[in-house]
């Protein structure tokens, strides 16, 4: 789960990190009151979960009333990336001399948390990392004792942070630390982190991902993540309310399938039969009848769906159970609107083949057929 | 022969009382597998699944002689029960559990690193030694006895394959589910070095999926270190750059590494043909043993 940049800057905030002054606006007129109120230059940003909001025209900055009301009437609304803009953060503008680059994320090669401080920060960080990586000073952390001072310290000064700010920027390393620790972060991040003329360090922007797994631990931040669902795909919010898996993909063979390496094979099949998958379902582990109705449902309202293949090999999850959540969802239709190939196997595999209606499904007994018999019915709905 | 777990391997279920636990446990015994007692905190002294249930994995091992545990604890309770497993000198712990945040797993890696006890898992099907015993949720049907070593990060996937293989009755030594987490106990390395050294075991098959780097790292070793032939699979040849497909290290994160192709080209320079399909793995597997 991604916090919103206006989100995360007020944890980081918080927790004792220079940010700068900044309010969010939803309309033209929040945006000049914001802006009036922080004084001219300010930055107008738009507060939506994808990266290279800059690049796309989501981030301007502004000097006068004229400047921020063109901003706030091209931003407010816009499509970024698939993602409608809501809501923008105004925020003053910092005059700085030094961009930094600091973050903590969980390094899964080593199974330990990494801290990371470079120079070279406002760019893309990932892009540094592959030309040239010596250029991010790195300090693992045992996660059991947490980071010592002098970690954050030796990284700052690997990295060749300025000495004038050098203990500022360990101070600022040390509280993200323990933020990401405390928080459950995946990853935490401050790039930029600016430095200005009076050697003050101020974080610019921030990026706070939670472990989703650790959100029943965060009732805070869970909250946050239900405020941070408007906007955005509606299949995939509607994925979110249902507690699925799910990627919309561009195809238009729909799968749904139990475990994500047996769905990811579902897909692959579809592409190497011909076809293109329209997305990624995955049940998870021991799913209900109304569950599977569920996904169902789902896939059936994505309008470049034609066609759905059910790929379902038992282990926790049983056949029969599967069967009567593809029943339940297709018997409520006079006609069924995509056709169905249902492909079970595993535990209690007989007993499902006996329960589904199969004047409702077409079944196949094996993962190959069963793709086959989707790719076909989706090409038939494309050539009608 | 078997790796890791044979019929004299005696089981204390973690979470033996509650549903998935108690349903399992009961599976596990059908299949044959020696389960001895069961460990819930505050539980001790009933019976569950026909077998005595301790407040403690530590008593379950002094009244049972229990050596491995299979756990089937909720997830905000799992790390500590893996700590506990860990605390009581175990063989062997298999940790089916979804969803344990990775920072506990991270300390749990760090404790796993200081003690003699192998982890399998988390968030994976366990492990079954086909004929002897099954640890895990793995359907016990599908497998048959046989030669074939079989190292997953998938659950579902690995059913898929084995189940190509039985059909053509190709059997397994041993299979075992890793897990897709990003922090998990035993990886495709461990494994690997497993079914070499171990004499029944004729060929192997690896499947990998998206994300990580842990396939690139089993084909370095394979390489260096591997005699008896191998067959793979990669799942998310098709995902897109950015998205996150269900397991949480099956991202791409666009930057070369992690991606279907480049542990596909991986494996392949390690001399590891892989499949475009499960049915191409059970062929491949199928040339291997002539």
């Amino acid at each position: 789960m991604k916090l919103h940049e206006y989100q995360a800057k007020q944890v980081f905030a918080d927790a004792g990190i220079p940010t700068p002054e900044s309010q969010l606006a939803s309309d033209v007129d929040g945006v000049l009151t914001a802006a009036q109120e922080i004084g001219y230059p300010v930055a107008v940003k738009a507060q939506v979960q994808v990266g290279g909001r800059g690049k796309a025209g989501g981030i301007e900055l502004v000097d006068d009333d004229d400047e921020a009301r063109d901003a706030a009437d091209s931003i407010i609304g816009m499509d970024l990336k698939g993602y409608r803009v809501d809501q923008v953060l105004v925020e003053e503008a910092v005059d700085f001399t030094d961009e930094l680059y600091v973050g903590i994320t969980m390094d899964r090669g080593e199974g330990k948390p990494v801290a990371m401080v470079s120079t070279r920060g406002g760019v893309n960080i990932e892009e540094v990392a592959e030309e040239d990586p010596e250029a991010i000073a790195r300090e693992h952390v045992d996660p059991s004792f947490g980071m010592h001072p002098y970690q954050a310290r030796k990284a700052v000064y690997d990295a060749g942070v300025d000495r004038a700010v050098a203990r500022d920027v360990s101070n600022v390393l040390m509280t993200l630390y323990e933020l990401w620790e405390n928080r459950d972060g995946s990853d935490a991040e401050i790039n930029p982190l600016m430095v200005t003329s009076d050697d003050e360090v101020i974080a610019a922007d921030a990026v706070m991902n939670i472990d989703e797994d650790a959100l029943f631990r965060q009732p805070e931040l869970a909250e946050m993540e239900e405020e941070a669902a408007s906007g955005g795909d509606e299949l995939e919010q509607k994925a979110d309310e249902y507690d699925f898996d799910y990627v919309r993909l561009e195809g238009n063979t729909g799968i749904i399938g139990n475990g994500a390496g047996l769905v990811m094979t579902t897909l692959d099949l579809v592409d190497h039969y011909g076809g293109e998958p329209a997305n990624f379902l995955d049940v998870g582990g021991g799913a209900k009848a109304d569950r599977i109705a569920n996904a169902l449902d789902m896939v059936f309202s994505d309008d470049n769906v034609d066609s759905v293949v059910f790929n379902i090999f038992g282990g926790i999850t049983r056949g029969d159970e599967v069967a009567r959540g593809i029943n339940e969802a297709l018997e409520q239709f006079d006609e069924i609107p995509k056709p169905v190939v249902v492909r079970l196997a595993g535990t209690n595999w007989e007993e499902g083949m006996e329960i589904l209606n199969e004047d409702l499904v077409t079944v196949e007994q094996t993962l190959e057929d069963a793709v086959q018999r989707a790719v076909e019915y989706a090409e038939e709905v494309n050539d009608q | 022969m078997s790796v890791l777990v044979d019929d004299d391997t005696r089981v204390v279920v973690q979470g033996i009382t509650g549903g998935e636990g108690k349903f399992h446990a009961e599976q596990m015994m059908e299949y044959g597998t020696n389960i001895v007692a069961g460990a819930v905190p505050g539980k001790g002294g009933q019976e569950a699944a026909g077998v005595p249930v301790y407040d403690t994995v530590r008593e379950a091992v002094e009244e049972e002689n229990a050596d491995t545990s299979v756990i089937f604890v909720p997830p905000a309770f799992a790390g500590d029960a893996v700590f506990e497993a860990l605390d009581t000198d175990l063989d062997l712990a298999v940790a089916i559990t979804e969803g344990i945040p990775t920072q506990d797993m991270a300390r749990v890696n760090k404790r796993l690193s200081e003690t003699d006890t192998r982890l399998i898992g988390p968030n994976c099907p366990g492990l079954i030694t086909p004929g002897e015993a099954k640890l895990g949720i793995l359907p016990g049907n599908i497998f048959a006895e046989g030669n074939v070593g079989l190292v997953s990060r998938s659950g579902t996937l690995t059913y898929q394959v084995v189940d190509s293989l039985t059909n053509r009755g190709i059997g397994q030594t041993t299979a075992i589910g890793i897990g897709g987490d990003p922090i998990i106990g035993t990886d495709f390395v461990d494994a690997l070095e497993l079914f070499e050294n171990d004499d029944e075991t004729e060929a192997i098959v690896m499947c990998g999926e998206i994300g990580g780097e842990d396939e690139e790292e089993a084909a370095a070793y394979i390489d260096d270190n591997v005699e008896t032939p191998v067959a793979g699979f990669i799942a998310g040849r098709t995902a897109p750059p950015g998205k996150r497909m269900g397991h949480a290290g099956a991202i791409v994160s666009g930057s070369g590494t992690g991606t279907a192709e480049s542990k596909i080209n991986a494996l392949n320079d390690a001399g590891v043909p892989v499949g475009d399909t499960p049915e191409e793995v059970a062929d491949r597997i199928e040339e291997f043993l002539g």
